[in-house]
Protein backbone atom coordinates (compact mmCIF):
# COMPACT_ATOMS: atom_id res chain seq x y z
CA UNK A 1 0.00 0.00 0.00
CA UNK A 2 2.87 2.35 0.69
CA UNK A 3 6.24 2.39 -0.96
CA UNK A 4 8.97 4.99 -0.81
CA UNK A 5 12.17 5.11 -2.79
CA UNK A 6 15.02 7.22 -1.48
CA UNK A 7 12.55 9.64 0.05
CA UNK A 8 14.40 12.76 1.17
CA UNK A 9 13.33 16.06 2.74
CA UNK A 10 15.68 18.90 3.49
CA UNK A 11 14.82 22.13 5.26
CA UNK A 12 17.73 24.36 4.30
CA UNK A 13 20.86 22.53 5.37
CA UNK A 14 18.97 20.31 7.79
CA UNK A 15 18.03 16.90 6.43
CA UNK A 16 14.86 15.76 8.15
CA UNK A 17 14.39 12.59 6.16
CA UNK A 18 17.34 10.98 4.39
CA UNK A 19 16.87 8.43 1.59
CA UNK A 20 14.12 6.53 3.29
CA UNK A 21 12.98 3.26 1.69
CA UNK A 22 9.79 1.71 2.93
CA UNK A 23 7.38 -0.96 1.87
CA UNK A 24 4.19 -1.33 3.84
CA UNK A 25 1.55 -3.88 2.91
CA UNK A 26 -2.22 -3.98 3.14
CA UNK A 27 -3.62 -4.68 6.58
CA UNK A 28 -0.36 -3.91 8.29
CA UNK A 29 0.14 -1.91 11.47
CA UNK A 30 3.38 -0.10 10.87
CA UNK A 31 5.02 1.83 13.70
CA UNK A 32 7.28 4.84 13.32
CA UNK A 33 9.56 5.05 16.34
CA UNK A 34 12.25 7.55 17.13
CA UNK A 35 13.24 10.42 19.35
CA UNK A 36 11.83 13.90 18.82
CA UNK A 37 13.17 15.34 15.61
CA UNK A 38 14.11 11.95 14.20
CA UNK A 39 11.89 12.56 11.16
CA UNK A 40 8.74 10.59 12.02
CA UNK A 41 6.31 13.44 11.67
CA UNK A 42 7.99 14.80 8.55
CA UNK A 43 7.72 11.38 6.89
CA UNK A 44 4.04 11.14 7.77
CA UNK A 45 3.42 14.67 6.51
CA UNK A 46 5.08 13.83 3.21
CA UNK A 47 3.00 10.70 2.82
CA UNK A 48 -0.18 12.69 3.54
CA UNK A 49 0.71 15.28 0.94
CA UNK A 50 1.22 18.10 3.46
CA UNK A 51 4.90 18.48 2.67
CA UNK A 52 6.61 17.96 -0.65
CA UNK A 53 9.70 15.75 -0.61
CA UNK A 54 12.96 17.28 -1.80
CA UNK A 55 13.74 14.16 -3.77
CA UNK A 56 12.75 10.53 -4.02
CA UNK A 57 9.41 8.96 -4.78
CA UNK A 58 6.47 7.79 -2.77
CA UNK A 59 3.40 5.73 -3.51
CA UNK A 60 0.40 5.73 -1.23
CA UNK A 61 -2.54 3.38 -1.74
CA UNK A 62 -0.78 2.23 -4.89
CA UNK A 63 -0.83 5.76 -6.37
CA UNK A 64 2.11 7.97 -7.15
CA UNK A 65 2.01 10.78 -4.62
CA UNK A 66 3.49 13.47 -6.84
CA UNK A 67 1.23 12.89 -9.80
CA UNK A 68 -2.04 11.69 -8.31
CA UNK A 69 -2.26 13.53 -5.05
CA UNK A 70 -6.01 14.12 -5.49
CA UNK A 71 -6.79 10.42 -5.52
CA UNK A 72 -4.34 9.82 -2.71
CA UNK A 73 -6.16 12.35 -0.57
CA UNK A 74 -9.38 10.42 -0.98
CA UNK A 75 -7.72 7.23 0.23
CA UNK A 76 -6.14 8.43 3.42
CA UNK A 77 -7.21 9.38 6.90
CA UNK A 78 -4.94 11.53 9.03
CA UNK A 79 -4.91 12.34 12.68
CA UNK A 80 -2.32 14.97 13.49
CA UNK A 81 -0.38 15.38 16.70
CA UNK A 82 -2.42 18.33 17.78
CA UNK A 83 -5.85 16.97 17.08
CA UNK A 84 -7.61 19.32 14.76
CA UNK A 85 -11.16 19.83 15.87
CA UNK A 86 -13.39 22.89 15.87
CA UNK A 87 -13.91 23.73 19.50
CA UNK A 88 -16.89 25.94 18.84
CA UNK A 89 -18.72 23.26 16.90
CA UNK A 90 -20.65 20.42 18.44
CA UNK A 91 -19.26 16.90 18.29
CA UNK A 92 -21.95 16.05 15.75
CA UNK A 93 -21.10 19.09 13.63
CA UNK A 94 -17.42 18.19 13.56
CA UNK A 95 -18.28 14.72 12.32
CA UNK A 96 -20.64 16.03 9.68
CA UNK A 97 -18.13 18.62 8.55
CA UNK A 98 -15.23 16.20 8.19
CA UNK A 99 -17.46 13.66 6.49
CA UNK A 100 -18.67 16.38 4.15
CA UNK A 101 -15.12 17.06 3.02
CA UNK A 102 -15.22 13.54 1.59
CA UNK A 103 -18.66 14.14 0.12
CA UNK A 104 -20.49 12.12 2.75
CA UNK A 105 -23.96 13.33 3.58
CA UNK A 106 -24.64 14.35 7.19
CA UNK A 107 -26.56 11.18 8.00
CA UNK A 108 -23.95 8.92 6.41
CA UNK A 109 -21.19 10.57 8.42
CA UNK A 110 -23.10 10.06 11.65
CA UNK A 111 -23.95 6.47 10.80
CA UNK A 112 -20.32 5.70 10.05
CA UNK A 113 -19.23 7.29 13.31
CA UNK A 114 -21.90 5.64 15.43
CA UNK A 115 -20.12 2.31 16.10
CA UNK A 116 -17.03 4.20 17.24
CA UNK A 117 -19.02 6.55 19.43
CA UNK A 118 -20.64 3.54 21.07
CA UNK A 119 -17.35 1.77 21.45
CA UNK A 120 -15.80 4.77 23.18
CA UNK A 121 -18.98 5.29 25.21
CA UNK A 122 -19.17 8.92 24.13
CA UNK A 123 -22.56 9.15 22.48
CA UNK A 124 -23.71 11.34 25.34
CA UNK A 125 -21.41 14.08 24.05
CA UNK A 126 -22.91 14.15 20.57
CA UNK A 127 -24.67 17.47 21.05
CA UNK A 128 -21.99 19.08 23.18
CA UNK A 129 -19.62 21.74 21.92
CA UNK A 130 -16.21 20.18 21.55
CA UNK A 131 -14.69 22.69 23.96
CA UNK A 132 -16.92 21.25 26.69
CA UNK A 133 -15.73 17.69 26.17
CA UNK A 134 -12.91 16.22 28.32
CA UNK A 135 -9.54 16.14 26.51
CA UNK A 136 -9.36 12.35 26.32
CA UNK A 137 -12.65 12.29 24.45
CA UNK A 138 -11.56 15.03 22.10
CA UNK A 139 -8.68 12.83 21.11
CA UNK A 140 -11.03 9.91 20.55
CA UNK A 141 -13.21 12.18 18.43
CA UNK A 142 -10.19 13.21 16.36
CA UNK A 143 -9.55 9.55 15.66
CA UNK A 144 -13.17 9.01 14.64
CA UNK A 145 -13.04 12.05 12.35
CA UNK A 146 -10.04 10.53 10.58
CA UNK A 147 -11.94 7.28 10.04
CA UNK A 148 -15.50 8.18 9.01
CA UNK A 149 -14.78 8.16 5.31
CA UNK A 150 -13.40 4.61 5.51
CA UNK A 151 -9.93 5.30 4.16
CA UNK A 152 -7.82 2.27 3.18
CA UNK A 153 -4.74 3.97 4.63
CA UNK A 154 -4.73 5.66 8.02
CA UNK A 155 -1.95 7.85 9.40
CA UNK A 156 -1.94 8.46 13.13
CA UNK A 157 0.72 10.85 14.34
CA UNK A 158 1.25 10.11 18.03
CA UNK A 159 -2.41 9.41 18.62
CA UNK A 160 -1.91 8.30 22.19
CA UNK A 161 0.35 11.03 23.50
CA UNK A 162 -1.10 12.49 26.66
CA UNK A 163 -4.07 10.16 27.04
CA UNK A 164 -4.82 7.91 29.96
CA UNK A 165 -4.05 4.17 29.85
CA UNK A 166 -7.72 3.32 29.40
CA UNK A 167 -7.98 5.45 26.27
CA UNK A 168 -4.70 4.12 25.00
CA UNK A 169 -5.94 0.56 25.26
CA UNK A 170 -9.11 1.55 23.38
CA UNK A 171 -7.08 3.21 20.65
CA UNK A 172 -4.96 0.15 20.11
CA UNK A 173 -7.93 -2.14 20.03
CA UNK A 174 -9.43 0.05 17.32
CA UNK A 175 -6.13 0.05 15.43
CA UNK A 176 -5.95 -3.75 15.56
CA UNK A 177 -9.51 -4.02 14.27
CA UNK A 178 -8.76 -1.61 11.43
CA UNK A 179 -5.79 -3.72 10.38
CA UNK A 180 -7.84 -6.89 10.69
CA UNK A 181 -10.41 -5.39 8.30
CA UNK A 182 -7.67 -4.84 5.74
CA UNK A 183 -6.75 -1.24 6.38
CA UNK A 184 -3.17 -0.13 6.55
CA UNK A 185 -2.33 1.83 9.68
CA UNK A 186 0.80 3.91 10.06
CA UNK A 187 1.25 5.07 13.60
CA UNK A 188 4.02 7.00 15.26
CA UNK A 189 4.58 6.73 18.96
CA UNK A 190 6.86 7.47 21.87
CA UNK A 191 5.65 4.58 23.94
CA UNK A 192 7.80 1.52 23.42
CA UNK A 193 5.34 -0.87 24.94
CA UNK A 194 2.96 0.21 22.17
CA UNK A 195 5.56 -0.73 19.60
CA UNK A 196 4.91 -4.34 20.55
CA UNK A 197 1.42 -4.07 19.04
CA UNK A 198 2.84 -3.16 15.64
CA UNK A 199 3.34 -5.79 12.98
CA UNK A 200 6.47 -4.04 11.87
CA UNK A 201 8.30 -0.96 13.02
CA UNK A 202 10.75 1.54 11.64
CA UNK A 203 13.18 3.04 14.09
CA UNK A 204 14.35 6.41 12.83
CA UNK A 205 17.40 8.35 13.89
CA UNK A 206 18.40 11.69 12.36
CA UNK A 207 16.20 11.11 9.35
CA UNK A 208 17.57 7.72 8.47
CA UNK A 209 16.23 4.25 9.03
CA UNK A 210 18.13 2.74 11.96
CA UNK A 211 16.22 -0.52 11.84
CA UNK A 212 13.15 -1.99 10.21
CA UNK A 213 11.31 -5.23 10.92
CA UNK A 214 8.89 -6.96 13.23
CA UNK A 215 9.43 -6.33 16.94
CA UNK A 216 10.30 -10.01 17.50
CA UNK A 217 12.86 -10.08 14.69
CA UNK A 218 14.52 -6.89 15.82
CA UNK A 219 14.74 -7.93 19.44
CA UNK A 220 16.27 -11.26 18.45
CA UNK A 221 18.70 -9.69 16.01
CA UNK A 222 20.02 -7.25 18.57
CA UNK A 223 19.83 -9.62 21.48
CA UNK A 224 17.61 -7.46 23.68
CA UNK A 225 14.58 -8.41 25.75
CA UNK A 226 12.26 -5.47 25.11
CA UNK A 227 11.54 -2.75 22.59
CA UNK A 228 12.56 -0.26 25.24
CA UNK A 229 16.10 -1.64 25.31
CA UNK A 230 16.18 -1.90 21.55
CA UNK A 231 15.08 1.69 21.22
CA UNK A 232 17.72 2.96 23.62
CA UNK A 233 20.30 0.95 21.75
CA UNK A 234 19.33 2.18 18.29
CA UNK A 235 17.57 5.50 18.54
CA UNK A 236 20.25 7.16 20.61
CA UNK A 237 22.88 6.01 18.14
CA UNK A 238 25.30 4.78 20.78
CA UNK B 1 -15.22 23.05 -7.15
CA UNK B 2 -17.74 20.77 -5.54
CA UNK B 3 -21.00 22.28 -4.32
CA UNK B 4 -21.50 19.75 -1.56
CA UNK B 5 -18.14 20.53 -0.06
CA UNK B 6 -18.57 24.28 -0.48
CA UNK B 7 -21.88 23.89 1.27
CA UNK B 8 -20.30 21.94 4.11
CA UNK B 9 -17.65 24.56 4.64
CA UNK B 10 -20.20 27.37 4.44
CA UNK B 11 -22.36 25.64 7.03
CA UNK B 12 -19.41 25.19 9.36
CA UNK B 13 -18.45 28.83 8.85
CA UNK B 14 -22.03 29.84 9.67
CA UNK B 15 -21.77 27.96 12.95
CA UNK B 16 -18.52 29.75 13.75
CA UNK B 17 -20.17 33.07 13.01
CA UNK B 18 -23.19 32.58 15.21
CA UNK B 19 -21.04 31.31 18.09
CA UNK B 20 -18.28 33.86 17.95
CA UNK B 21 -18.91 36.91 20.14
CA UNK B 22 -16.80 38.93 17.71
CA UNK B 23 -19.73 38.68 15.31
CA UNK B 24 -21.30 41.44 17.39
CA UNK B 25 -18.91 43.71 15.54
CA UNK B 26 -21.61 44.00 12.94
CA UNK B 27 -23.61 46.05 15.41
CA UNK B 28 -20.81 48.58 15.57
CA UNK B 29 -22.40 50.77 12.89
CA UNK B 30 -25.10 51.94 15.27
CA UNK B 31 -22.45 53.29 17.58
CA UNK B 32 -20.43 54.74 14.76
CA UNK B 33 -23.37 56.49 13.17
CA UNK B 34 -23.89 58.44 16.36
CA UNK B 35 -20.22 59.16 16.85
CA UNK B 36 -19.79 60.44 13.35
CA UNK B 37 -22.89 62.58 13.61
CA UNK B 38 -20.92 65.78 13.52
CA UNK B 39 -20.67 68.14 10.67
CA UNK B 40 -17.12 68.10 9.40
CA UNK B 41 -15.28 70.82 7.57
CA UNK B 42 -12.15 70.41 5.56
CA UNK B 43 -10.32 72.52 3.09
CA UNK B 44 -10.51 71.47 -0.52
CA UNK B 45 -8.63 72.49 -3.62
CA UNK B 46 -8.69 72.00 -7.36
CA UNK B 47 -12.43 71.88 -7.69
CA UNK B 48 -13.34 71.22 -11.30
CA UNK B 49 -15.27 74.28 -12.36
CA UNK B 50 -16.89 74.33 -15.78
CA UNK B 51 -17.74 77.76 -17.16
CA UNK B 52 -20.37 78.47 -19.78
CA UNK B 53 -19.59 81.92 -20.99
CA UNK B 54 -22.45 83.38 -23.04
CA UNK B 55 -21.10 86.86 -22.60
CA UNK B 56 -17.66 86.62 -24.23
CA UNK B 57 -16.83 90.04 -22.91
CA UNK B 58 -13.66 91.38 -21.31
CA UNK B 59 -15.58 91.46 -18.04
CA UNK B 60 -16.49 87.78 -18.22
CA UNK B 61 -12.96 86.77 -19.30
CA UNK B 62 -11.65 88.70 -16.37
CA UNK B 63 -13.93 86.89 -13.97
CA UNK B 64 -12.88 83.51 -15.37
CA UNK B 65 -9.23 84.44 -14.95
CA UNK B 66 -9.92 85.31 -11.33
CA UNK B 67 -11.28 81.82 -10.73
CA UNK B 68 -8.36 80.22 -12.54
CA UNK B 69 -5.81 82.21 -10.53
CA UNK B 70 -6.77 80.58 -7.25
CA UNK B 71 -5.71 77.11 -6.27
CA UNK B 72 -9.26 76.28 -5.36
CA UNK B 73 -10.41 75.86 -8.91
CA UNK B 74 -9.38 74.15 -12.08
CA UNK B 75 -11.33 76.06 -14.66
CA UNK B 76 -12.59 74.58 -17.87
CA UNK B 77 -14.37 76.90 -20.28
CA UNK B 78 -16.95 75.03 -22.29
CA UNK B 79 -17.15 75.69 -25.98
CA UNK B 80 -20.27 73.74 -26.59
CA UNK B 81 -23.47 75.09 -25.14
CA UNK B 82 -25.31 71.86 -25.65
CA UNK B 83 -23.62 70.30 -22.62
CA UNK B 84 -25.94 70.58 -19.66
CA UNK B 85 -24.66 70.88 -16.08
CA UNK B 86 -26.44 67.62 -15.24
CA UNK B 87 -24.40 65.78 -17.82
CA UNK B 88 -21.21 67.23 -16.40
CA UNK B 89 -22.16 66.23 -12.88
CA UNK B 90 -23.22 62.75 -13.78
CA UNK B 91 -20.01 62.07 -15.62
CA UNK B 92 -18.05 63.82 -12.87
CA UNK B 93 -16.36 66.18 -15.27
CA UNK B 94 -17.30 69.11 -13.11
CA UNK B 95 -18.20 69.78 -9.50
CA UNK B 96 -19.49 73.24 -10.14
CA UNK B 97 -20.81 74.95 -13.23
CA UNK B 98 -20.76 78.72 -13.59
CA UNK B 99 -22.99 80.24 -16.23
CA UNK B 100 -22.30 83.79 -17.35
CA UNK B 101 -25.30 85.17 -19.24
CA UNK B 102 -24.96 87.50 -22.26
CA UNK B 103 -26.20 90.39 -20.16
CA UNK B 104 -23.16 90.17 -17.92
CA UNK B 105 -21.16 92.78 -19.81
CA UNK B 106 -23.98 95.28 -19.78
CA UNK B 107 -23.77 98.47 -17.86
CA UNK B 108 -24.62 98.85 -14.25
CA UNK B 109 -28.21 98.95 -13.32
CA UNK B 110 -29.22 96.15 -15.63
CA UNK B 111 -29.61 92.53 -14.61
CA UNK B 112 -26.15 91.10 -14.13
CA UNK B 113 -26.91 87.81 -12.42
CA UNK B 114 -24.68 84.78 -12.63
CA UNK B 115 -25.73 81.20 -12.24
CA UNK B 116 -23.65 78.89 -10.11
CA UNK B 117 -24.57 75.20 -9.90
CA UNK B 118 -22.75 73.04 -7.39
CA UNK B 119 -22.77 69.27 -7.13
CA UNK B 120 -23.70 68.82 -3.51
CA UNK B 121 -23.74 65.07 -3.39
CA UNK B 122 -20.66 65.69 -1.28
CA UNK B 123 -22.16 68.26 1.04
CA UNK B 124 -18.96 69.22 2.74
CA UNK B 125 -17.19 70.00 -0.50
CA UNK B 126 -20.18 71.85 -1.91
CA UNK B 127 -20.36 74.17 1.06
CA UNK B 128 -16.72 75.07 0.63
CA UNK B 129 -17.02 75.57 -3.10
CA UNK B 130 -19.89 77.95 -2.50
CA UNK B 131 -17.90 79.95 0.02
CA UNK B 132 -14.90 80.18 -2.31
CA UNK B 133 -17.02 81.35 -5.21
CA UNK B 134 -18.69 84.03 -3.19
CA UNK B 135 -15.33 85.25 -1.98
CA UNK B 136 -13.87 85.45 -5.45
CA UNK B 137 -16.85 87.26 -6.88
CA UNK B 138 -16.95 89.65 -3.98
CA UNK B 139 -13.25 90.45 -4.27
CA UNK B 140 -13.66 91.07 -7.97
CA UNK B 141 -16.38 93.61 -7.61
CA UNK B 142 -15.72 94.96 -4.17
CA UNK B 143 -18.05 94.73 -1.23
CA UNK B 144 -20.45 97.34 -2.59
CA UNK B 145 -21.01 95.41 -5.74
CA UNK B 146 -22.80 92.70 -3.88
CA UNK B 147 -25.88 94.73 -4.50
CA UNK B 148 -25.25 94.97 -8.21
CA UNK B 149 -24.22 91.40 -8.69
CA UNK B 150 -26.85 89.04 -7.42
CA UNK B 151 -25.34 85.61 -6.88
CA UNK B 152 -27.99 83.07 -6.15
CA UNK B 153 -26.32 79.72 -5.77
CA UNK B 154 -28.41 76.65 -6.27
CA UNK B 155 -27.18 73.46 -4.68
CA UNK B 156 -28.04 70.33 -6.52
CA UNK B 157 -28.83 66.94 -4.96
CA UNK B 158 -28.37 68.08 -1.39
CA UNK B 159 -29.90 71.54 -1.20
CA UNK B 160 -29.69 71.80 2.58
CA UNK B 161 -26.09 70.58 2.74
CA UNK B 162 -26.95 68.04 5.38
CA UNK B 163 -23.88 66.32 6.69
CA UNK B 164 -25.82 63.09 7.03
CA UNK B 165 -25.83 62.90 3.25
CA UNK B 166 -22.11 62.84 3.53
CA UNK B 167 -21.42 60.53 6.41
CA UNK B 168 -24.07 57.87 5.94
CA UNK B 169 -22.77 56.68 2.54
CA UNK B 170 -19.23 57.04 3.82
CA UNK B 171 -19.99 54.96 6.86
CA UNK B 172 -21.65 52.26 4.83
CA UNK B 173 -18.46 52.04 2.78
CA UNK B 174 -16.15 52.09 5.80
CA UNK B 175 -18.05 49.68 7.97
CA UNK B 176 -18.66 47.14 5.25
CA UNK B 177 -15.05 46.90 4.18
CA UNK B 178 -13.86 46.75 7.76
CA UNK B 179 -16.25 44.07 8.93
CA UNK B 180 -15.80 41.91 5.86
CA UNK B 181 -12.02 42.03 5.87
CA UNK B 182 -11.88 41.55 9.62
CA UNK B 183 -14.17 38.56 9.82
CA UNK B 184 -12.70 36.64 6.90
CA UNK B 185 -9.13 37.43 7.88
CA UNK B 186 -9.75 35.78 11.21
CA UNK B 187 -11.32 32.77 9.59
CA UNK B 188 -8.32 31.20 7.92
CA UNK B 189 -5.81 32.37 10.51
CA UNK B 190 -7.98 30.63 13.09
CA UNK B 191 -7.76 27.37 11.21
CA UNK B 192 -4.01 27.79 11.07
CA UNK B 193 -3.80 28.36 14.80
CA UNK B 194 -6.02 25.41 15.61
CA UNK B 195 -4.26 23.11 13.19
CA UNK B 196 -7.52 22.39 11.41
CA UNK B 197 -6.13 23.83 8.19
CA UNK B 198 -3.89 20.77 7.86
CA UNK B 199 -6.88 18.56 8.28
CA UNK B 200 -8.50 20.41 5.38
CA UNK B 201 -5.37 20.11 3.28
CA UNK B 202 -5.12 16.33 3.65
CA UNK B 203 -8.72 16.00 2.51
CA UNK B 204 -9.71 16.18 -1.16
CA UNK B 205 -11.04 19.72 -0.68
CA UNK B 206 -9.76 22.15 -3.27
CA UNK B 207 -8.62 25.70 -2.65
CA UNK B 208 -11.64 27.06 -4.46
CA UNK B 209 -13.95 24.94 -2.27
CA UNK B 210 -12.41 26.47 0.82
CA UNK B 211 -12.41 30.05 -0.44
CA UNK B 212 -15.95 29.87 -1.78
CA UNK B 213 -17.25 28.15 1.34
CA UNK B 214 -15.65 30.78 3.51
CA UNK B 215 -16.86 33.77 1.54
CA UNK B 216 -20.49 32.74 1.08
CA UNK B 217 -21.84 33.17 4.63
CA UNK B 218 -20.05 36.48 5.08
CA UNK B 219 -21.58 37.87 1.91
CA UNK B 220 -25.01 37.33 3.41
CA UNK B 221 -23.93 38.79 6.73
CA UNK B 222 -22.41 41.86 5.09
CA UNK B 223 -25.46 42.53 2.93
CA UNK B 224 -27.68 42.38 5.98
CA UNK B 225 -25.35 44.84 7.64
CA UNK B 226 -25.39 47.16 4.63
CA UNK B 227 -29.16 47.37 4.70
CA UNK B 228 -29.08 47.81 8.47
CA UNK B 229 -26.86 50.88 8.19
CA UNK B 230 -28.83 52.19 5.25
CA UNK B 231 -32.05 51.74 7.22
CA UNK B 232 -30.69 53.61 10.22
CA UNK B 233 -29.37 56.35 7.96
CA UNK B 234 -32.70 56.78 6.26
CA UNK B 235 -34.77 56.59 9.43
CA UNK B 236 -32.65 58.62 11.83
CA UNK B 237 -30.90 60.97 9.50
CA UNK B 238 -33.43 61.23 6.69
CA UNK B 239 -30.90 60.41 4.02
CA UNK B 240 -32.59 60.21 0.66
CA UNK B 241 -32.42 57.21 -1.60
CA UNK B 242 -33.08 58.30 -5.15
CA UNK B 243 -31.69 55.33 -7.04
CA UNK B 244 -32.91 51.78 -7.13
CA UNK B 245 -32.38 49.23 -4.41
CA UNK B 246 -31.51 46.69 -7.07
CA UNK B 247 -28.55 48.81 -8.16
CA UNK B 248 -27.56 49.26 -4.53
CA UNK B 249 -27.75 45.54 -3.90
CA UNK B 250 -25.82 44.74 -7.04
CA UNK B 251 -22.92 47.08 -6.35
CA UNK B 252 -22.86 46.38 -2.62
CA UNK B 253 -22.50 42.72 -3.47
CA UNK B 254 -19.50 43.45 -5.66
CA UNK B 255 -17.99 45.67 -2.99
CA UNK B 256 -18.54 43.16 -0.23
CA UNK B 257 -16.95 40.39 -2.27
CA UNK B 258 -13.94 42.63 -2.90
CA UNK B 259 -13.61 43.30 0.83
CA UNK B 260 -13.98 39.62 1.68
CA UNK B 261 -11.32 38.71 -0.85
CA UNK B 262 -8.99 41.25 0.74
CA UNK B 263 -9.67 39.64 4.10
CA UNK B 264 -8.92 36.21 2.71
CA UNK B 265 -5.70 37.48 1.22
CA UNK B 266 -4.65 38.92 4.57
CA UNK B 267 -5.50 35.73 6.37
CA UNK B 268 -3.41 33.56 4.10
CA UNK B 269 -0.44 35.80 4.87
CA UNK B 270 -0.92 36.35 8.60
CA UNK B 271 0.07 33.51 10.91
CA UNK B 272 -2.13 34.25 13.89
CA UNK B 273 -5.57 35.70 14.40
CA UNK B 274 -4.09 38.70 16.19
CA UNK B 275 -1.85 39.56 13.29
CA UNK B 276 -4.65 38.94 10.83
CA UNK B 277 -6.95 41.34 12.67
CA UNK B 278 -4.30 44.03 12.82
CA UNK B 279 -3.50 43.67 9.16
CA UNK B 280 -7.15 43.67 8.12
CA UNK B 281 -7.85 46.79 10.15
CA UNK B 282 -4.73 48.51 8.86
CA UNK B 283 -5.60 47.71 5.29
CA UNK B 284 -9.19 48.84 5.52
CA UNK B 285 -9.96 51.36 8.23
CA UNK B 286 -7.38 54.07 7.69
CA UNK B 287 -7.24 53.89 3.88
CA UNK B 288 -11.01 54.03 3.75
CA UNK B 289 -11.24 57.02 6.03
CA UNK B 290 -8.29 58.87 4.52
CA UNK B 291 -7.95 57.80 0.92
CA UNK B 292 -11.40 56.98 -0.35
CA UNK B 293 -12.68 60.52 -0.68
CA UNK B 294 -14.96 59.92 2.30
CA UNK B 295 -13.47 62.66 4.44
CA UNK B 296 -10.75 64.23 2.33
CA UNK B 297 -11.51 64.97 -1.31
CA UNK B 298 -9.22 62.96 -3.53
CA UNK B 299 -8.63 65.84 -5.94
CA UNK B 300 -6.88 67.89 -3.28
CA UNK B 301 -4.41 65.13 -2.36
CA UNK B 302 -0.80 65.08 -3.53
CA UNK B 303 -0.32 63.21 -6.80
CA UNK B 304 1.27 60.16 -5.22
CA UNK B 305 -1.58 59.70 -2.74
CA UNK B 306 -4.10 60.12 -5.52
CA UNK B 307 -2.50 57.14 -7.23
CA UNK B 308 -2.77 55.09 -4.05
CA UNK B 309 -6.49 55.74 -3.90
CA UNK B 310 -6.97 53.65 -7.01
CA UNK B 311 -6.41 50.48 -4.99
CA UNK B 312 -8.74 51.49 -2.17
CA UNK B 313 -12.05 49.70 -2.82
CA UNK B 314 -14.03 52.27 -0.89
CA UNK B 315 -13.00 54.94 -3.39
CA UNK B 316 -15.13 53.25 -6.01
CA UNK B 317 -17.91 52.25 -3.72
CA UNK B 318 -18.27 55.73 -2.33
CA UNK B 319 -18.76 57.09 -5.82
CA UNK B 320 -21.32 54.36 -6.44
CA UNK B 321 -23.24 54.74 -3.26
CA UNK B 322 -23.32 58.55 -3.29
CA UNK B 323 -24.37 58.30 -6.89
CA UNK B 324 -27.19 55.88 -6.20
CA UNK B 325 -28.48 57.41 -2.99
CA UNK B 326 -28.12 61.08 -3.61
CA UNK B 327 -28.00 61.53 -7.35
CA UNK B 328 -30.12 58.61 -8.42
CA UNK B 329 -27.47 57.20 -10.74
CA UNK B 330 -28.45 54.07 -12.61
CA UNK B 331 -26.56 50.78 -12.66
CA UNK B 332 -25.19 51.53 -16.10
CA UNK B 333 -23.81 54.93 -15.20
CA UNK B 334 -21.63 53.38 -12.52
CA UNK B 335 -20.18 50.41 -14.34
CA UNK B 336 -16.61 51.79 -14.33
CA UNK B 337 -16.45 51.72 -10.57
CA UNK B 338 -18.08 48.31 -10.44
CA UNK B 339 -15.51 46.94 -12.85
CA UNK B 340 -12.67 48.39 -10.77
CA UNK B 341 -14.03 46.67 -7.68
CA UNK B 342 -14.35 43.39 -9.53
CA UNK B 343 -10.73 43.73 -10.63
CA UNK B 344 -9.61 44.27 -7.04
CA UNK B 345 -11.50 41.13 -5.98
CA UNK B 346 -9.84 39.09 -8.71
CA UNK B 347 -6.35 40.18 -7.76
CA UNK B 348 -6.94 39.57 -4.05
CA UNK B 349 -8.49 36.18 -4.75
CA UNK B 350 -5.61 35.15 -6.97
CA UNK B 351 -3.08 36.14 -4.35
CA UNK B 352 -5.08 34.27 -1.69
CA UNK B 353 -5.28 31.14 -3.83
CA UNK B 354 -1.58 31.29 -4.62
CA UNK B 355 -0.59 31.79 -1.02
CA UNK B 356 -2.78 28.89 -0.11
CA UNK B 357 -1.11 26.57 -2.56
CA UNK B 358 2.32 27.62 -1.35
CA UNK B 359 1.48 26.11 2.01
CA UNK B 360 1.90 22.70 0.49
CA UNK B 361 5.57 23.21 -0.22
Amino acid sequence: MIRTVDLTKRFGSFTAVDKLNLEIGRGEIFGFLGANGAGKTTTIRILCGLTRPTSGRAEVAGLDLARRSEQVKRSIGYMSQRFALYEDLKLRENLVFYGGLYRLGPQTSLNKAKPYLERFAMERYTDELVREIPPGYKQRLALICALTHDPPVVFLDEPTSGVDPQARREFWSVISDLAASGKTVIVSTHYMEEAEYCHRVLIMRDGISAAQGSPAELKAAHGVGSMQELFLLLASGE
Amino acid sequence: MNLKRVNGIALKEYNHIIRDPRTLLILMPILQLTIFGYAMRFEIRHVKLAVRDYSHSPASQDLIRKFGATEYFTVQVLNSYSVTPQMLFNTRQAHAVLTIPPSFAAEKGTDRSLQLLIDASDANAAQLVLTYCQEIIASEYGPDLRRVLDVRPKLLYNPDLKSAYFFVPGLIATILVMICALLTSISIAREKELGTLEQLLVSPVTVSDILAGKIAPYVVLALVDAFLILGIGMLLFRVPFLGSFAAFLFYTLIYVVAALCLGLMVSTIAKTQQVAMMMALGMTLLPTLMLSGFIFPIRSMPWILQQVTYIVPARYFLLIIRGIMIKGNTTLELWHSGAALAAISCVALLVAARRFKLKLQ
